[in-house]
């Protein structure tokens, strides 16, 4: 057992120093190789993370959203609705949201404005009587809330506002903010304060209006809201309560949490899967590169392969050399790429692919992720950089290794 | 000792360009002896040193090694006799360049996994033999034609071989270093090692140390 570990010793400092001698190849190689592999983590490592952030923060959203549906066009809600959604059997409570999207032509942004809800709900008046705390109030531990607001009050007047928006327009507590009304008057809201969300990914572009100035902005009657969420005793009756609301109001249309969760997954395993289409002929061009890099071996390799061979060593020897080589390239840029994509990823928010995987659209949120890393998800990069690796170089490394050793007896040139 | 029987060595078998290397030599090699192949180029000299020393094998005929037959042997037997019994010395020093001396001289018996402590001391050891512990660390290419020759002579003897096989030593020495080279070979048959030389060098073959010359012509041994 001592031999074989000095043996492989020496293989691998013989290996290691026949990988300096040729330090511009290899160098471009190991290079190549690291940018793949960073490419490839880069991309499931953020797809994976914010597909879970979602989830958390969507864990505790409402089971189900009731919207009224005109044409095919989702209108206003009207607020007598609610009476009928709460007299079917399993429903817990029904809570009704205004919220909309504002356009600063200014920035040429998009905003979000909701009205944050309270402890109860909007009247059947459609009435808003309570204070925002946090809008989320039932988070557990392993749900994020939407929003922390750090105490602020939202009085008529005034907004409260995400980080994106703060600093897109460069503003914040106590500065005022105009905007152009449905009837054209114009609107001036004094800055309550900032949101300092954990997540910045669904509150960078919110702002939080008072329920009265929110109808004010977009000329919204007392009797109509955007829509309410419903919240059902039994998990398991979800579809059944969605199925009935359905039936009782065709004007309306149930989404539950779950199409909410399938619809995320689906938006960043699509951007995911676009950006590995997309460099799956990068992975190719390394496949190539590295064929050839094996199997073209130089007079040189050759040669030297045909000395080692004449003075003794056997073509598992030489096999096992070359398999050093591979796997120390191959691990080198493997943990190398892993490394630079954590940090690329976890500490610098996605930089390169920033505006691939995250824009909507010029407000671009300034999160940082929660790193969220498995097993299977570094043995799939694994699987996706090292085998191919290695299954394109097992061919040539086995006819190099089988040079006839009388080969460097038969060489006269130097 | 080493015994030749009927060995044949045909290159591209069955192809337009076979061609015959060695026809039917049989040879006794005496062991602590100097053996020289003497033969113009062509006339099969290294064919048959590379079938000696187990780096290839005949198309015909057997080879023994002290009675044992080694023509069946798998390649994994061969070489492990390869490199605990001979010791190659080839016509040009065949040294790796970008690696030191020191590490040329001790690749042959890194697939032995010996303690490095002791074949450092033992390469040393060789290298100060040759008068060359001094380039020990230096690169191969920064060598003269004469050291590099003696670095390729101690990496040779680094696993103690008892038969040295040294295919034109003297071809790109000149004559003073050939004469050195000489007196070298003259030291391994002095610790009672067989050399076999192939060589058309007259220095070489007429050289009194040598015992016996093996004159070869067109693959076969002239009488």
């Amino acid at each position: 057992m001592r031999h074989w570990i000095e043996k492989q010793r020496y293989i691998i400092d013989f290996t290691l120093s026949s990988l300096l001698r040729r330090k511009v190849k290899n160098i471009g190689l190991l290079a190549l190789y690291t940018l793949i592999v960073f490419i490839l983590a880069s991309t499931m490592f953020f797809t994976y993370s914010i597909k879970k952030e979602a989830s958390l923060i969507l864990k505790d959203s409402p089971e189900i959203v009731v919207q009224k549906i005109v044409a095919g066009r989702h209108d206003l809600f009207p607020v007598n609705y609610i009476d009928t959604i709460k007299k079917i059997r399993g429903v817990a409570s029904v809570e009704s949201r205004l919220w909309g999207y504002y356009y600063d032509s200014l920035v040429g942004a998009n905003y979000t404005l909701l009205t944050p809800p309270r402890n109860g709900s909007f009247t059947d008046t459609g009435k808003s009587t309570a204070k925002t705390t946090v809008v989320d109030s039932e988070s557990t531990d392993n749900a994020k809330p939407l929003f922390e607001l750090n105490g602020a009050v939202l009085e008529p007047g005034t907004l409260i506002i995400g980080n994106g928006i703060a600093r897109l327009r460069a503003i914040g507590t106590g500065d005022y903010m105009p905007f152009l009304a449905f009837d054209g008057n114009v609107l001036n809201f004094k800055i309550a304060g900032v949101l300092s969300s954990q997540s910045e990914l669904v509150s960078s572009d919110l702002m939080l209006i008072n329920e009265e100035d929110f109808r004010k902005l977009f000329g919204i009657d007392n009797s109509y809201v955007t829509d309410v969420t419903v919240a059902v005793n039994n998990p398991g009756e979800i579809a059944m309560v969605a199925s009935k609301i359905k039936k009782r109001l065709p004007q309306a249309r149930p989404i539950i949490r779950d199409e909410i969760l399938r619809t995320y997954d689906s938006i960043f395993n699509w951007r995911g899967g676009m950006m590995i289409v997309i460099f799956s002929a990068a992975v190719l061009a390394f496949v190539i590169f590295a064929w050839d890099k094996a199997s073209g071996l130089s007079a040189g390799e050759r040669r030297e392969i045909g000395i080692l061979k004449a003075v003794g060593w056997e073509t598992s020897d030489v096999i096992q050399m070359k398999f050093w080589e591979g796997a120390i390239i191959s691990l080198t840029a493997f943990f190398t790429g892993v490394i630079l994509a954590y940090i690329h990823v976890f500490f610098t928010g996605s930089i390169v692919f920033e505006p691939a995987l995250k824009g909507w659209s010029s407000l671009y949120p300034n999160f940082k992720l929660t790193p969220f890393i498995n097993l299977e998800q570094l043995t799939t990069l694994f699987f996706l950089t090292v085998v191919p690796y290695t299954v394109a170089t097992i061919v040539p490394i086995w006819r190099a290794a089988t040079i006839d050793p009388d080969s460097a007896m038969r060489f006269t040139g130097e | 000792m080493i015994e030749l029987v009927n060995v044949k060595k045909v290159f591209n078998a069955g192809n337009p360009s076979e061609f015959s290397a060695l026809n039917s030599v049989s040879l006794l090699i005496e062991e602590n002896q100097v053996t020289v192949l003497k033969g113009p180029s062509g006339s099969g000299k290294t064919t048959l040193l590379s079938i000696v020393g187990c780096m290839s094998r005949p198309s015909a005929g057997r080879v023994k090694l002290q009675g044992r037959e080694i023509t069946s042997l798998p390649e994994r037997f061969l070489t492990d006799i390869r490199r605990k019994t001979f010791g190659f010395i080839f016509q040009q020093p065949n040294l790796i360049k970008g690696i030191s001396v020191l590490d040329n001289v001790m690749l042959p018996a890194y697939p032995l996994g010996e303690k490095r402590v002791h074949l450092k001391n033992k390469a040393m050891k060789g290298l100060a033999a040759l008068n060359i512990a001094n380039k020990a660390a230096s690169k191969v290419e920064w060598l003269s034609g004469g050291e590099a020759q003696r670095a390729s002579i101690v990496r040779a003897l680094i696993n103690d071989p008892y038969i040295i096989i040294a295919d034109e030593p003297t071809a790109h020495l000149d004559t003073k270093l050939s004469y050195r080279f000489m007196e070298i070979i003259e030291t391994f048959k002095a610790e009672g090692k067989t050399v076999i030389i192939t060589s058309h060098d007259p220095l070489v073959y007429e050289s009194s140390m040598v015992d016996r010359v093996v004159n070869l012509r067109d693959g076969q041994i002239e009488v």
